[in-house]
C-alpha cells in the first residue's frame, strides 16, 4: 500500500482486551457466513434481483460494529448486508429480506439493496451512489442539536468519491462540525473500472480530505484491529464535538461488484495477493500467535455456522408477504391513498 | 383578522410552528442572516437563534439530505430551496430517498419534513428560475404537495405541513409574495387535502392553483359581467392529497370543467383531474373538459413573451367561452 502522500492513522497504542478481540472475530465470521449463504441461496434461485457481497471486506464493518455505541447511527450502501448485521439485526431478518419473505427486516418491501433496522440504529442501505452522505450528516446534525453525543457512521465505496454529494456532504459536515464519521471502503474498483483510471488523485478519499480541512486517514481495511482503533478515535472525536472524520480503508472484494459480475477484469496476481491478505485468515493467525486458544476460535466458528443454518431454515420456512402490504406504509398513517 | 402579505405570512407561519415545537428547525441558503432572497424569512434568526435557523452552503443535496437525516432521527426540519427550479439539483434525495424510505422500510422510518420553495413565473427570470414544478412532485408516490394562493393559506397550510408526519413539498408562488390578505389572529392551522370553493356559479367550474387562482377569479367576474356565464372557482390548494370530492361535486353541479394551470401542458395536474372527472362524471358533463395551461415550451424572459405564454385572464375567458361553441 502506497501511503507516501498521506499519513497512516495513528490510534493510541492501547491493547485491545481479549473479549473485544473475540467479538471482532465473531462479527467478521458472522458477515462471512451470511454473505456466503446469500451467494449459495442466489445460486439456488431463492434470492432474486441482485446482491452486492462484502466478502473480503468484513473487517471494516466488524470493527465499527464493535466500536459503535448502541444508539449510534449507521448509514450504508447497497453493499450493506454486513453493516446492517453487525449492528445486531438478525440473520433471519436479513436472509428473509433477501429472499422476499414475511420474516424479512422490511417484510420484503426493500430487498437486498435497502436493508434497514431502525431499532438497531441501522438507518438504511442506500442504492443511489452518494445520496446517504448528506443524510448521515443530517442524522449527525440531529444528534448535535439534541445534545445526545450520538455519532453517525457513513460507509461508502471508492466510486462515491467522484460524485457531487460526497463533496457537498463533507463540506457541510465540516462547516457545521457534525459528529459523523465517513468511511470510504476502497476496494480498488468502482463497479467494473479500476478507481485509479477515473480519479485525479491516488487516494480517492484521503487525498480529498484536506479540501475540507480534514486529516487524511488511510487504514489497512483488512486489519480489523487497526480498523477498530481508528473507529474508536474518530467516534470519540465526533462525540467530543470536534467534527467529522474521513477514513479511507484499503480493502478488496473477493467476488464481483454484484451478482451479475464475474470480475474477470481483475488481474489474477492481484486477486491472489489480496486473497492471501484475507482479513479473517489474517486475524485468526494473529489471535493464535497472541495465545488465544484454538478451541475458543473454533467455538465461535461452530456457533456462527449453526446460527446461519438456523437462520436459513427459518427464512425458508417463512411465508411470502401478504400481497396487501404492497399497498401500505406510503404514509405515516399506514395508508397509500392520495385522494378522497 | 390581521392583514399580512403572502411574504410575511411565510415567516409568521414558520415562527408559529417554531415557537410551539422545539424540534422544528429551519435551514437553507441565505435564509438566516439575509432573511431570504425574497425576504420571506426576515426575523427568524433573531427570534430563534443560529442553532435553529441555519444558513447552508449552496449545496442543495447536502441541505435536503441533512433535512432527511434529521427528520429520520427526531427533528421536524423545514428546508428552503430558493427557486423551485433548483429542486432538479437534489431530486434524487427528494424522489428516491425522502419519498420512498418509509415504504421501503415497511414503516420503520417516519419523515416529518417540509421543503418550501419559490415557484412560478411573472418575474421575468427566464427558463431556469420561473417554472411551475408542482406536477413533478405530484408524480412521485410518497410526497405530499401543497401550493397556497393566499396569506391565510400560507400560514394554515404551512402549519398543517409542519405538523404532518409525512414529507410535504410546499410551493410558494413568487408573484404572490407582495399580495395582501386577512390571516386569522392567534394560532392558525388548516388541513391538507381540502380544496376550497371560492365563488359559486352555475355554468362552469374553473379549477385553479396558486397564482392562477386570482386570475381564475378575475376571469369569472368578467365572464359573468360581459358574457352572462357564471362560474364556480375552486382553489385546489393541495395536489396530494387531492380533494376530488369537492372538485367532482362542483363539476357535477355545473356540468363543465376547466382547469387553469401554470405548468407546461404535458402531464400537468389538470390532466389528472380531467381524467378522474371524465371517468367518474361522464354522464354529468355537458361539454368537453378544457385545460388552460402554459404551452409546452420553456419559459421566455422578456415581458411580452412571458405574458404571452402564461395563462392570462383574457385567455381563460376566451377558452372558457370556446367550450360553448
Amino acid at each position: 500500500m502506497n501511503t507516501k502522500h498521506s499519513r497512516m492513522a495513528s490510534p493510541p497504542d492501547v491493547p485491545i482486551d481479549p473479549a473485544t478481540r473475540l467479538a471482532l472475530y465473531r462479527k467478521m465470521m458472522e458477515v462471512r457466513a451470511l454473505e456466503k449463504r446469500a451467494y449459495d441461496l442466489f445460486l439456488q434461485n431463492l434470492i432474486k434481483g441482485t446482491s452486492h457481497l462484502a466478502l473480503g471486506q468484513e473487517a471494516i464493518a466488524a470493527a465499527f460494529g464493535v466500536a459503535m455505541r448502541e444508539d449510534d447511527y449507521t448509514f450504508c450502501t447497497y453493499r450493506g448486508h454486513a453493516h446492517t448485521l453487525v449492528r445486531g439485526a438478525s440473520m433471519t431478518g436479513v436472509l428473509g429480506e433477501l429472499m422476499g419473505r414475511e420474516c424479512g427486516l422490511m417484510a420484503g418491501k426493500g430487498g437486498s439493496m435497502h436493508l434497514t433496522s431502525v431499532p438497531h440504529g441501522a438507518m438504511g442501505s442506500y442504492a443511489i451512489v452518494g445520496a446517504h452522505l448528506p443524510i448521515a450528516a443530517g442524522a449527525a446534525w440531529s444528534a448535535q442539536y439534541r445534545g445526545t453525543e450520538q455519532a453517525a457512521v457513513c460507509f461508502f465505496g471508492d466510486g462515491t468519491t467522484n460524485i457531487g454529494a460526497f463533496h457537498e456532504a463533507l463540506n457541510f459536515a465540516a462547516v457545521w462540525k457534525l459528529p459523523v464519521v465517513f468511511v470510504c471502503e476502497n476496494n480498488l474498483y468502482m463497479e467494473y473500472t479500476p478507481i485509479g483510471a477515473v480519479t485525479a488523485v491516488e487516494h480517492p478519499a484521503a487525498d480529498r480530505a484536506s479540501a475540507y480541512g480534514l486529516e487524511p486517514l488511510i487504514v489497512d481495511g483488512n486489519d480489523v484491529e487497526a480498523m477498530f482503533k481508528v473507529a474508536q478515535t474518530t467516534l470519540a472525536r465526533a462525540r467530543a464535538g470536534q467534527g467529522p472524520s474521513l477514513i479511507e480503508a484499503k480493502t478488496y472484494r473477493h467476488s464481483g461488484h454484484s451478482r451479475a459480475d464475474p470480475a474477470k477484469y481483475r488481474p489474477a496476481e492481484e486477486v491472489a495477493a489480496w486473497m492471501r491478505r484475507d482479513p479473517i485468515k489474517l486475524y485468526r493467525e494473529k489471535l493464535l500467535q497472541q495465545g488465544v486458544e484454538e478451541a475458543a476460535i473454533s467455538k465461535i466458528e461452530a456457533s456462527v455456522a449453526a446460527e446461519v443454518d438456523q437462520a436459513t431454515e427459518a427464512a425458508k420456512a417463512s411465508s411470502v408477504p401478504e400481497e396487501s402490504i404492497a399497498m401500505t406504509e406510503v404514509w405515516a398513517n399506514g395508508d397509500w391513498s392520495w385522494r378522497n | 383578522m390581521a392583514e399580512l402579505t403572502y411574504r410575511d405570512a411565510v415567516a409568521a407561519a414558520i415562527a408559529q410552528e417554531m415557537a410551539r415545537d422545539p424540534s422544528v428547525v429551519f435551514l437553507g441558503e441565505d435564509i438566516a442572516a439575509a432573511g431570504g432572497v425574497f425576504k420571506a424569512t426576515v426575523g427568524l434568526l433573531d427570534r430563534f437563534g443560529p442553532t435553529r435557523v441555519r444558513d447552508t452552503p449552496i449545496s442543495e443535496q447536502a441541505l435536503i439530505g441533512a433535512a432527511m437525516g434529521a427528520a429520520m432521527t427526531g427533528l421536524k426540519p423545514i428546508a428552503e430551496i430558493m427557486f423551485s427550479d433548483f429542486l432538479a439539483v437534489c431530486w434524487d434525495i427528494i424522489a428516491n430517498q425522502i419519498a420512498k424510505t418509509r415504504y421501503m422500510t415497511n414503516g420503520q422510518v417516519t419523515m416529518p419534513l417540509v421543503i418550501r420553495t419559490a415557484n412560478g413565473a411573472g418575474s421575468r427570470f427566464g427558463a431556469q428560475h420561473s417554472q411551475s414544478l408542482e406536477n413533478w412532485a405530484m408524480t412521485v408516490p410518497g410526497l405530499k404537495v401543497v401550493a397556497p394562493a393566499t396569506p391565510a393559506d400560507v400560514v394554515g397550510l404551512m402549519a398543517a405541513a409542519v405538523r404532518d408526519p409525512d414529507p410535504v413539498l410546499f410551493f410558494e408562488h413568487k408573484s404572490l409574495y407582495a399580495t395582501k390578505g386577512p390571516v386569522p389572529e392567534g394560532e392558525w392551522v388548516d388541513q391538507l387535502g381540502k380544496a376550497k370553493v371560492l365563488r359559486i356559479g352555475d355554468d362552469v367550474t374553473i379549477v385553479a392553483l396558486a397564482a392562477m387562482v386570482p386570475k381564475a377569479l378575475a376571469a369569472a367576474d368578467r365572464l359573468a359581467e360581459q358574457h352572462g356565464v357564471t362560474a364556480t372557482v375552486v382553489d385546489v390548494r393541495s395536489l396530494v392529497p387531492l380533494d376530488t370530492q369537492t372538485i367532482l361535486r362542483e363539476v357535477a353541479r355545473t356540468g363543465r370543467l376547466v382547469t387553469v394551470e401554470e405548468n407546461p401542458r404535458l402531464c400537468g395536474w389538470g390532466a389528472e383531474i380531467a381524467s378522474i372527472a371524465s371517468q367518474e362524471l361522464f354522464y354529468d358533463l355537458d361539454g368537453p373538459i378544457l385545460r388552460v395551461t402554459t404551452p409546452h415550451v420553456p419559459l421566455p424572459a422578456a415581458d411580452n413573451l412571458e405574458d404571452h405564454v402564461i395563462p392570462s385572464v383574457e385567455r381563460i375567458v376566451r377558452e372558457v367561452l370556446q367550450a360553448y361553441d
